[in-house]
């Protein structure tokens, strides 16, 4: 048998799963780690050589010889395409990473059972590439383990069970009125459910006014749940795989217009923020919107782009968040309202907050320098305006996360008797993503040509739809092995 | 005998990785938390220098011998995106121009960061921040020698947001006292307002040109020669290149501390006094004027452009001269007697007197250097010199005192203007999202049933081992 031929993709699903399974049994905080990490481990590792298999171009049918998805759900739903095939060995890592940096004292806090069950359920979603039901269903089952979390914490629940029910409800009925429309999308009721669509994917990008129960969710739920939650921009994925196809450009010209609002709102919030968790939920939100901006101008270039800030949202906000969560479980909730003085405890952690900081922000050297000199760049083409809000949110945000970093590394010297170093864990998952960010930022070429390579896929998938809709050929999602 | 242009394609490429190795290595050996020794740091540092010096002075005797006045070097395309038809949709070329303003500059900025890391080597001994000044101050030599021989707008900006962002981390270098950390946050916003403008006016070259290549949209003729018909230049609309003068004059604002934004310099010197010369006394604070005359040909296409420029130049010296007047320590006199000069360079280039800013700006920066290196000790060297003559040395009146007390506070303020961004725009600005946070929590607090956020309870200092030295 070769290994490459191996389903290694539902592999990882499948060892997730499992995981979950096992992890809940254990009691022992200490064994609940070893197992979850050991689990969330040989899960990467699946990810990362389904992604290896999918680029060396090994074929389909091979592939599917040893797969048992078609046997227990009569096609094969999960499998790569240009735009997943990274993403979700990078998820993978996150949830990894994450695992990984958890401090000791925050172990118990830590659910690594459903952490597993969270993570089997985004790799899922985010390797299912054609727009079905079980994309729908996976994205509505997200929404779960962080509403578990909430109640396992004892924390308020009203302000995300409300807009995740909102979400899912209309994400639901969008999807039953596409679907009902058979391909026919200039039919009412097509236009209908990309309406609703589009409305499901605000909600959850959480683009203004239903925003809230970002900053909420962050104030309290564990942050590194919350980390793994938001980062890998599931909501945006859901646009790419379900409105973008078949969206009328209104539909398309809305979500542009409101994603570029939130961009500059949130990023402007994120500077008078008195609580590090709501700087970072701002800061997200901000990005977020960006990369939706970026959908919506639907040139190859802006999706490009998108596809690009995707990608350096999810390695440099997520370091950036691992970075913070480090200092919480050394110093508790962190508060930006005066000069705290951490430098001198852990020099490596100041360097890593503002290195993943400033990579947020498009520095040159990061990975996400060009990324946002191409959002600009096809901005620019588009609407001068546009160009101007877009540099507007990116100025602010640099500014929000230098004040962010002077307010908690500089200042006077806070004295600790015990050593407050960087651990040996942390160190490691700091540095694998700053190492990512400085990698994807010195040699950008193979990243932007595979993004580039999905920005075309997606419109053609938009073009095949147009065409299905004047009959020439049906409207169906293309999955392609190189 | 080896090809002119490949030895010339050779040492350039010299110049610049000389600075990036130095930024790499201290870089990586900070960040895994393995520092170099304080020796090995410092020989690093002259070794890296001194390289990239000796190349680009062969450059210029290369050019000095064959006469050439402008080498282009394109190093290829950093990203680019082709088409299924292999046409270019997008490109990010690395390109360096070696001609009579990149190399005189790159050489300045070179020969002043060496002198001022040898002096730094000594001056912050066995300091705490050591290292972290000298990761600073790579990264900000990698800047200025990117930017100065930077070919397209795209690499420009590249150098520019380095030098930025380490000028910041200098200006908060000693960042255990209050002031450092909230004068380098003033510093790096101004600084961000300036980096979008300069962001923005490339794009809209890209825009007008399809090329950020600086030959393809000034033209090909050497600095400084006045634009042809036949410049690509030429044939842009008065308003467009007003449109891109206009964006890329804040830019220079902005890295110049011209005015509006002439408050950030002294601010700026609470850095260590290696940092004040050579950063903001002499070589940062010049890098708009750089700007400005890499961009002149822009100037010929629009005299509104040039008149802007005289006035901005003007005003900038005057306020600097009567803010100076009225200083009463030596490193923010000498920051406003740098703007004064900042602003003299900025008018004559207005004027079109390319060659004498040009001199002006390289004496002008030595000159400032030497000033700035010996202000720590100021009283000593007018103790030196009183004991030398006998005599107590004349204390001139400051011209300001025979004018009117309302000027003698104007200037103490420094023509108020700090106050009046603060006032009417950041305020403003803080007003406006502070509302708007409220109104959030009001909402949150609605759907919950209850107070929704749990930070409100997070203390604004660490509890419980929170004993501040």
């Amino acid at each position: 048998m070769n290994p490459l031929h191996l389903p290694w993709l539902e592999l990882s699903i499948a060892v997730a799963i499992v995981g979950s399974a096992i992890v809940s049994r254990f009691r022992d905080p200490n064994r609940a780690y070893h197992w979850g990490l050991a689990c969330i481990g040989v899960s990467f590792v699946c990810t990362l050589w389904a992604w290896l298999v999918y680029y060396l171009g090994v074929p389909a049918e091979d592939v599917a010889k040893y797969s048992v998805q078609s046997r227990l759900l009569g096609a094969r739903i999960f499998e790569f395409d240009e735009l997943s095939a990274p993403l979700v060995p990078t998820v993978a890592l996150l949830h990894f990473l994450t695992a990984l940096a958890t401090a000791r004292t925050k172990m118990r806090r830590y659910s690594f059972s459903w952490s597993l069950a969270a993570e089997a359920i985004r790799l899922a979603t985010f390797s299912c590439v054609q727009p079905s039901w079980m994309l729908v269903g996976l994205l509505a089952a997200s929404t779960l383990p962080p509403y578990v979390e909430l109640v396992n914490r004892g924390r308020p629940t009203r302000v995300y069970a409300l807009h995740m029910a909102l979400f899912v409800t209309l994400l639901v009925f969008g999807w039953a009125a596409v679907d009902s429309a058979q391909g026919d999308i200039s039919s009412i009721r097509a236009q209908l459910g990309t309406i609703l669509l589009m409305a499901a994917i605000l909600v959850r990008c959480g683009t203004i006014p239903v925003h809230c129960w970002v900053t909420d969710w962050f104030e309290h739920a564990s942050f590194g749940i919350a980390i793994l939650y938001v980062v890998p921009l599931s909501g945006v994925y859901a646009a790419v795989r379900l409105v973008l196809p078949i969206a009328p450009e209104l539909v398309l010209r809305s979500i542009g217009l409101m994603s570029l609002a939130t961009a500059v709102y949130a990023a402007g919030m994120s500077i008078v923020q008195r609580d590090a968790r709501r700087f970072y939920a701002y800061l997200f939100l901000s990005h977020a919107s960006l990369v939706l901006v970026g959908l919506e101008l639907r040139t190859p270039l802006s999706l490009t782009a998108s596809l690009c800030l995707w990608f350096s949202v999810m390695l440099s906000l997520g370091g950036f968040g691992l970075a913070l969560r480090a200092l919480e479980a050394r110093f508790g909730r962190m508060s930006i309202v005066k000069y705290q003085g951490l430098y001198g405890h852990s020099p490596s952690l100041a360097v890593c907050f503002l290195l993943t900081g400033l990579a947020c922000v498009g520095f040159p050297a990061t990975v996400g320098f060009i990324s946002t000199e191409l959002l600009v760049d096809s901005a620019v083409e588009f609407n001068s305006l546009l160009c101007v809000a877009v540099l507007a949110a990116t100025a602010l945000n640099g500014i929000a996360v230098v004040r962010a970093y002077l307010l908690l590394f500089t200042g006077a010297r806070h004295v600790s008797a015990v050593s407050l170093e960087i651990g040996v864990r942390e160190r490691i998952a700091v540095l694998t993503l700053a190492a990512l960010i400085l990698g994807g930022g010195l040699f950008p070429q193979p990243g932007v040509s595979s993004r580039y390579e999905a920005a075309e896929q997606i419109l053609e998938r938009r073009e095949r739809a147009k065409i299905a809709e004047t009959g020439q050929a049906p409207f169906r999602g293309r999955t392609a092995h190189k | 005998m080896p090809d002119i242009d490949q030895v010339v394609k050779s040492l350039g490429i010299v110049v610049v990785a000389a600075p990036l190795l130095l930024t790499i290595v201290l870089g990586i050996s900070s960040l895994v938390g393995r520092k170099l020794t304080e020796e090995a740091t410092t020989r690093l540092g002259h070794a890296t220098i001194v390289v990239g010096l000796l190349a680009s002075i062969t450059i210029l005797g290369i050019m000095l011998a064959g006469g050439s006045r402008h080498i282009p070097i394109e190093l290829g395309n950093w990203v680019m995106i082709e088409n299924h038809h292999h046409e270019h949709i997008y490109h990010f070329s690395v390109k360096l121009v070696f001609d009579r303003l990149s190399v005189p500059f790159a050489i300045l900025s070179l020969l002043l960061s060496g002198t001022i890391g040898a002096f730094a080597s000594q001056y912050i001994h066995r300091e705490p921040g050591f290292n972290r000044f000298f990761v600073l101050y790579a990264i900000f030599v990698l800047g200025m020698i990117v930017t100065s021989l930077a070919g397209t707008i795209e690499t420009l900006f590249t150098g520019w947001e380095l030098v930025g962002l380490s000028s910041t981390l200098l200006v908060g270098f000693y960042q255990e006292r209050p002031a450092p950390p909230r004068n380098a946050l003033w510093v790096w916003v101004v600084y961000r307002v300036s980096d979008a403008a300069l962001l923005l006016a490339a794009v809209v070259m890209h825009h007008l040109r399809g090329e950020g290549d600086f030959d393809k949209f000034l033209g090909q003729r050497p600095w400084p020669e006045q634009l042809s018909s036949l410049d690509p230049l030429y044939s842009l609309d008065p308003r467009q290149a007003l449109l891109v003068g206009l964006l890329l004059l804040v830019a220079v604002a902005g890295k110049s501390a011209l005015v509006p934004f002439c408050g950030w310099l002294p601010r700026a010197m609470e850095g260590p006094t290696p940092s004040s010369a050579v950063f903001y006394g002499a070589l940062s604070v010049h890098l708009g004027t750089f700007l400005l005359l890499r961009i002149s040909p822009l100037l010929d296409l629009s005299p509104g452009l040039s008149a802007i420029v005289v006035i901005l130049g003007l005003t900038t010296a005057v306020v600097a001269h009567l803010a100076g007047s009225v200083q009463t320590d030596i490193k923010s006199a000498l920051s406003f007697a740098s703007l004064v000069q900042v602003g003299i360079i900025v008018t004559e280039i207005g004027l079109g007197l390319r060659y004498v800013a040009l001199i002006h700006l390289l004496g002008h920066a030595c000159l400032r250097t030497l000033q700035f290196v010996r202000a720590p000790t100021l009283l000593q060297d007018y103790r030196t010199l009183e004991n030398a003559i006998g005599e107590h040395l004349p204390h001139g009146r400051t011209g300001i005192e025979r004018y009117r007390i309302w000027l003698y506070r104007w200037s103490l303020e420094r023509g108020y203007l700090d106050p009046l961004l603060s006032e009417y725009i950041v305020f403003p600005f803080l007003r406006v999202f502070r509302w708007c946070d409220g109104m959030e929590r009001r909402w949150t607090d609605f759907l919950a049933h209850g107070a929704s956020r749990h930070s409100d309870q997070v203390p604004s200092r660490l509890g419980g081992i929170d004993e501040l030295a």
